[in-house]
């Protein structure tokens, strides 16, 4: 299992690392026994997102994953970038390992996160339908540990 | 860039002096062990005398010793094995939680058919209470397991107190030493050890041999069948390589090991006070005096243990990590999880692996490029934001 020069480029040099501070939408999803947190904030002007940035707990997957991702959306209109995959994500970092394609999961779910915290301040009402996310992706081997 | 190498517990680089007592056989060792002409007369001998030479880094006969691939090997052998030569004595095997996983998944194995296992808990420190194993024992006991120390956070269990509980039931004790047999002294005639596994790699030989003392009058079931190696007990031509590899490397185990014990455990300590001197959040697991000598597993909280081993490995510094994101599971290692670490720390989990080529300045180099890195992932963590 090792790391596509794209994945150690976005981890060693990660893009847009940071919180906006007035954001417009902001999402956080994961959890830190799972070992990865994603929290994006995003700026949106004219339904297009003109800004986006993100913190992250989380692996050299995790981190590369969410550099890449604020990469993608920003420019993107608001239902553009809910139309950006998991795997168009890995796919950008010159694929992922499997066990690490969850990371990518995150991104996707970051992503809707902030977008319907967005929807829900200025509609008041948040994405009607949440994503089917691909969670077969989530890779989960086989509990190894004694019951 | 430097290379500086600080895993020593994922293995070890061989000694120089293993490496001269290699070469002469990857030139003339090909002769079959088996055979009587002087080919196979040269690869006997050489074989024979490893066997001494590992046996007596334990204090074993020579006879008791089995030479294997690995110490994965080694542990499904002894489980396998015994089970299978002592089903008819009955079915239930007792272990730990933070046994390796080339121990638990043999047992699991064996649960699926028909054994029944109990797994003892560890306590802040990771030791297992010998308490524990003796109100586990009960009439359909027939193996115990516990490691003599464990790799990745560096405890040494209270073995001979364990095995002495066994040994009066009359039930046969099996210790996984493959991160202590060459690193601390393990004498076999002090305690009454039954079966133990051991790998070279962890002290200085090479990889891909291992070996499994097993106590004289022992009965344990072959594990591979075909000739009559290793007394008829594994067979398949010897390792010859492997093997005067694993000897040379006991051989010096035993001569060189109090002065690797106080050269590895200086450093050891020293990058201990370092981290805890120029880093924050930061805990150090396994137990405080009971421990390996070159072990330090800390957990560094807010960030994950990937991270700084990438970031590390960027500055030419080899570590291990005992988070979720390194492990297939995407589990925090069940070690780290059987001390009570709580989840989100135990991603922080990093191990430093120090081995006798270590050096002061290895030292300084972790402790010069550890705190920034760990601030660049804390600037970058949601946990630590909110923490503040």
């Amino acid at each position: 299992m090792q790391y596509s020069e794209k994945v150690m480029d976005h981890f060693a040099n990660p893009r847009n690392v940071g919180e906006i501070p007035e954001a417009d939408g902001v999402g956080e999803v994961g959890n830190p026994a799972c070992g990865d947190i994603m929290k994006m904030s995003i700026k949106v002007k004219d339904n297009v997102i003109v800004d986006a940035k993100f913190k992250t707990f989380g692996c050299g997957a995790a981190i590369a994953t969410s550099s890449i991702s604020t990469e993608m959306i920003i420019g993107k209109t608001l239902d553009e970038a809910l139309h950006l995959t998991n795997k168009a994500v890995a796919e950008a970092l010159g694929g992922l390992p499997p066990a690490k394609m969850h990371c990518s999961v995150l991104a996707e779910e970051a992503i809707e996160a902030a977008i319907d915290d967005y929807l829900k301040k200025t509609t008041g009402k948040g994405l009607e339908k949440k994503k089917a996310h691909a969670h077969e992706e989530h890779h989960h081997e086989p509990d190894f540990r004694p019951n | 860039m430097k290379k500086l190498y600080m895993d020593n517990a994922a293995g070890t680089p061989m000694h120089y002096q293993v490496i001269d007592a290699i070469v002469p056989f990857l030139k003339e060792g090909f002769g079959n062990p088996s055979n009587l002409h002087q080919f196979g007369k040269l690869t006997s001998n050489a074989i024979q005398s490893a066997r001494e030479s590992v046996a007596n880094l334990i204090n074993a006969k020579v006879n008791e010793i089995i030479f294997t691939s690995s110490g994965t090997e080694a542990n499904n052998f002894a489980i396998k094995g015994i089970t299978a030569a002592n089903k008819k004595k009955g079915n239930h095997i007792i272990t730990t939680e933070i046994e390796h996983f080339s121990l638990l998944n043999p047992l699991k194995s064996l649960e699926k058919s028909g054994y029944e296992v109990t797994y003892l808990p560890v306590d802040k420190y990771g030791l297992v209470n010998p308490d524990d194993v003796r109100n586990a024992i009960k009439s359909t006991t027939i193996l115990v397991s516990v490691m003599f120390a464990n790799g990745e956070i560096g405890t040494i269990e209270p073995i001979k107190e364990i095995s002495e509980i066994v040994r009066a039931k009359e039930i046969i004790f099996h210790t996984d030493a493959v991160a202590a047999a060459g690193n601390i002294p393990i004498n076999v005639s002090n305690m009454p050890l039954d079966v133990l596994s051991m790998s070279a790699n962890q002290f200085y030989g090479p990889t891909g041999i291992g070996a499994l003392y097993v106590r004289e009058g022992i009965r344990i079931q072959p594990f591979i069948e075909g000739g009559v190696q290793e007394g008829g007990r594994r067979a398949g031509t010897e390792n010859i390589i492997g093997i005067v590899g694993m000897g040379k490397a006991a051989e010096l185990a035993k001569t060189e090991m109090q002065q690797r014990l106080k050269h590895i455990q200086k450093l050891r300590d020293m990058l201990c006070d370092g981290l805890l001197k120029n880093i924050s959040n930061i805990y150090i697991n396994g137990h405080p005096t009971n421990r390996l000598p070159g072990n330090l597993s800390v957990c560094i909280e807010f960030i994950e243990g990937e991270s700084v081993l990438l970031f590390l490995d960027m500055h030419g510094i080899a570590v291990s990590s005992g988070s979720a994101c390194t492990s297939r599971s995407l589990k925090a290692s069940h070690v780290i999880m059987a001390t009570g670490v709580d989840p989100a720390l135990a991603q922080g989990t990093v191990l430093f692996s120090i081995g006798r080529e270590n050096t002061e300045e290895d030292v300084a180099c972790v402790l010069e490029k550890l705190p920034s890195i760990v601030e660049r992932l804390r600037q970058m963590s949601p946990l630590y934001s909110q923490k503040k």
